[in-house]
């Protein structure tokens, strides 16, 4: 036998990669952890509530939000309302914004002025919440008010305009990774029949590319519906059905992050404003997932 | 028989017509961040000076600095990354180097999807119930940097695996033919190679972190407080979250105020932004292979 | 009971090593030193190679030769246990390295530290030509900066690289073109000390004067080792070989002395067939 054989023990370096591979799974599984950590969590605080005070129908079918007075009640059709009207509003002007805008930087763009293009769009991504919120209350506010000479600037018009801007990046950047993912080989066997770079997009690579560009528009309803600092500046933060862009409005997150502080522990307060984050998580969760079963389509084909 | 047609000429007009209108739809999105970096610098730049910077708010926040502000969020984003790189280099490196195309895997995706989706307020949900409460660290900086590690994991999963999947595979399997382990051969050439890409992942996660609000909001912000922060257990002022309070909380606050707190605090996110963009172009010209 | 073995071998007249000229003659009179028995290797439930069994032995030059997707690569990586890497791949059957089944190693980096293997396209790790040879070296626990120098020169003479490279021993493995990457691959392989030398098509990326002097190093080292050489040039095979195998769709066609295939002593016609260019 060759003395070499001595050789297979499991040295140092073994029982390091072994330590090394479990510790890099730990990390591999934080992901699953934290997002039932967070889907527990916000459960256990809300859980007392749910079980207690919350009545369903009145949680989805009244408007009446009144945590404090001394016979409080829980609807949030006022809050959901809110919320849709805002992402509504927001979705109206950017998802043909941003498709257009993948489409431009994607199919149409070169050189420099796409490397530019995309750079501004990173820029649009990077603005935090809270100065979207800013410029909400500080810039466009007085605008409104101006221009459409009404009382009050802040509401579905001007956190719907916010909150477009802000889900605008991510619709664009994924819609153009669907785009790019469309061989070339398509585009160029189009062109060879005749076609239009117009033609192209239009017969060729928009249909190839549905899957991905719906996930797009997914992604951004889900960015849109769980912003929480701008809406909860911009809307004017008024309970409200709204019957014009210029009435002010609630979201469901702008509701928590502002009264979440002046609750008690424990309070059946508290607890709403968990049931209301227990809402938000259940409904991105879906929005995610319907998002990610598209995209998995697309990938299959 | 290749001279245009009425129809070819037609069809090129429309062409040109689609051209112009994407173009200017995308100008449309990226206009409105010119304009509002202009009117910051216009409207704020007059508050910036050297005193703005380095002292504490005065008179109720109607006068005086934001040193404090600036502190702590230096606090809570040098706290977020301690916890969130380890942890998201990781989930990372067992996603690119280990990770068989199965069950698990496809559920961890799905989970690092969901955890950038999950609104920051519901974020903040879960730092309240999970680090304030249940772990009892009370509202401070480690509970409010943990929230933001959670929150900004994805970003630093993603720019992670990305970077780890652009060293090629034959590299790997060169080291494990000579009988490197796969540690060994992620330490010292997947690593070695990939880790400026793994850079400009935290780069641009300081800047996702320095501006968020709400997760910090009820785990460990403050509206003032007297003095710096001296350990993780403090509660702290943030740039984010006294932007919010100036601006929505206080009156009397002159108007160069707010617009000078988020004149620096858009500073600060989009110079991060900037190096990493500059990294990454950088990186493209460097050619190891 | 061992296929194809050279005339003079199965007449017992060079069952014992002999040195001439300073190159060992294969050690057919020993025990083998790879021992494939009813090897079947599958991805995902489609055979690539059925139900073969040969011996390999010490000092010899064995080649294999066959056209494309004849599991010719499939056969090369199984022998270090790389089959581990390819989720899909399934491997029955056994193989033996010194009498001892391959999967009973407890330490499989071990085993492919006794392996080296050079592939068909050159890869020159993203480190300095330096560090590329003396990778393997570190493993082994080699620090000192002497010994490594040693193993580095050594190792790049053997692979006909050290003159071209020895005054930028710095710059960046993966940067040296394709002829050099891939005499870089061969000095790798050698610091590892191999007793075994598997080469995948290793000049498809490499020129043919190149080609004759990476040959050259590889006649001589048979003095040292034991090389498997996959070729789809079956001239390589005729001049480098000792005994060769074919592989077509699959199946090994054929095993036996070089000399005696390359003259028409075939067990089966489509191996001439091959061989003379009718198909491939």
């Amino acid at each position: 036998m060759d003395p070499r054989d001595a050789m297979d023990r499991r040295d140092l370096a073994w029982y390091v990669d072994r330590v090394a591979q479990a510790l890099v799974f730990v990390g591999g599984i934080s992901a699953i952890i934290f997002i039932l950590g967070i889907f527990v969590f916000v459960t256990k605080e809300g859980l007392d509530f749910v079980l207690g005070s919350l009545n369903l129908g009145e949680f989805f079918t009244s408007i009446a939000w009144r945590p404090t007075s001394n016979n409080p009640t829980y609807g949030a059709l006022a809050l959901m309302v809110g919320t849709a009207s805002v992402t509504g509003f927001a979705m109206l002007f950017s998802v043909p914004l941003s498709l257009g805008a993948a489409l431009y930087i994607g199919e149409f763009a070169t050189g420099k002025t796409r490397e530019a293009l995309k750079i501004l769009v990173e820029m649009l991504a990077a603005i935090p919440s809270v100065v979207w919120g800013f410029v909400g209350m500080s810039i466009m506010n007085p605008l409104i008010i101006e221009t459409f000479d009404v009382p009050v600037g802040l509401g579905v018009l001007n956190a719907g305009l916010i909150l477009g801007l802000m889900a605008a990046p991510i619709m664009t950047t994924i819609a153009e990774d669907a785009l790019k993912a469309v061989p070339d080989t398509y585009r160029e066997a189009a062109e060879a029949l005749g076609a239009t770079r117009w033609e192209v997009i239009l017969k060729v690579v928009i249909p190839a590319s549905k899957n991905g560009l719906l996930a797009a528009v997914l992604l951004g309803v889900g960015r849109g519906f769980g912003e929480t600092m701008a809406v909860l500046m911009a809307s004017g933060h008024a309970i409200n059905l709204p019957t014009s862009p210029f009435d002010s409005v609630r979201a469901l997150t702008a509701t928590i992050a502002a009264e979440l502080g002046d609750t008690v522990y424990g309070s059946s307060h508290y607890g709403a404003l968990f049931t209301l984050g227990i809402f938000l998580f259940l409904v991105t969760f879906i929005v995610n997932l319907t998002a990610d079963v598209v995209v998995r389509g697309i990938r299959k084909k | 028989m290749f001279t245009a047609t009425t129809l070819n000429r037609r069809s090129y007009r429309t062409q040109n017509v689609a051209r112009a209108v994407f173009f200017l739809m995308t100008v449309t999105l990226v206009i409105p961040v010119l304009i509002i970096i202009g009117t910051l610098v216009v409207k704020g730049g007059p508050a910036i000076s050297w005193e703005f910077l380095f002292t504490e708010p005065r008179d109720g926040m109607t006068a005086g600095g934001i040193f404090p502000a600036l502190v702590g969020t230096v606090w809570l984003v040098a706290v977020a990354l301690l916890a969130s790189v380890p942890v998201g280099v990781a989930a990372a490196l067992y996603l690119s180097e280990y990770a068989p195309d199965n069950l698990l895997t496809r559920t961890i995706n799905l989970a690092i999807i969901n955890l950038a989706g999950v609104p920051s307020i519901v974020h903040a949900l879960f730092g309240v119930g999970a680090f304030v409460l249940f772990f009892n660290i009370g509202a401070s900086i480690l509970a409010a940097s943990l929230t933001l590690a959670v929150m900004t994991l994805p970003v630093v999963i993603v720019a992670t695996r990305e970077s780890l999947q652009a060293v090629p595979q034959a590299f790997r399997e060169a080291c494990w033919n000579m009988g490197a382990t796969r540690w060994q051969t992620i330490r010292k050439v997947v690593l070695p190679n990939s880790i400026s890409g793994i850079l400009t992942g935290v780069i641009l996660e300081v800047s996702r972190t320095s501006g968020e609000t709400a997760p910090i909001m009820f785990t460990g912000a403050a509206a003032f407080v007297a003095f710096l922060p001296a350990s993780v257990f403090d509660q702290t002022m943030a740039m984010s979250y006294h932007l919010y309070y100036i601006a929505t909380q206080q009156t009397g606050v002159p108007e160069e105020i707010p617009f000078g707190v988020a004149l620096v605090l858009i500073s600060i996110v989009l110079m991060m932004n900037a190096i990493s963009i500059a990294f990454r172009v950088y990186l493209r010209g460097l050619k190891k292979w | 009971m061992v296929d194809g073995l050279p005339a003079s071998a199965t007449a017992g007249v060079l069952a014992a090593a002999t040195t001439a000229g300073g190159v060992a003659s294969p050690l057919y009179g020993e025990p083998p030193i790879i021992e494939v028995r009813d090897l079947t290797i599958s991805y995902d439930g489609q055979p690539a190679l059925r139900d073969i069994s040969l011996d390999i032995f010490r000092h010899e030059i064995f080649g294999i030769i066959g056209p494309a997707n004849s599991g010719k690569t499939s056969f090369l990586r199984t022998l270090n246990r790389m089959d581990g890497f390819n989720p899909g791949m399934d491997v029955r059957g056994s193989i033996r390295l010194n009498g001892k089944d391959i999967n009973d190693w407890r330490n499989v980096y071990a085993l492919r530290s006794r392996i080296g293997v050079v592939f068909p396209l050159p890869v020159g790790l993203p480190l300095t030509v330096y560090d590329n040879v003396a990778f393997s070296p570190r493993l082994r626990g080699i620090r000192r900066k002497a010994d490594l120098d040693e193993v580095v020169e050594r190792c790049l003479t053997r692979a006909a690289l050290w003159d071209e490279v020895k005054d930028r021993l710095d710059s960046l493995g993966s940067l040296l073109s394709g002829g050099q990457q891939q005499r870089l691959t061969i000095a790798r392989a050698l610091s590892q000390e191999p007793e075994l030398l598997l080469l995948d098509e290793f000049s498809i990326a490499v020129d043919p004067v190149t080609t004759m002097r990476i040959e050259d190093v590889l006649r001589e080292l048979r003095s040292e080792l034991t090389i498997v050489l996959v070729t789809n040039l079956v001239q390589q095979a005729r001049r480098l070989a000792d005994r060769t195998a074919f592989f077509l769709m699959g199946e090994m066609v054929d095993i036996g002395a070089t000399e005696d295939l390359f003259e028409g002593r075939v067990r089966d016609e489509r191996t001439t067939g091959y061989i003379e260019g009718r198909f491939g």
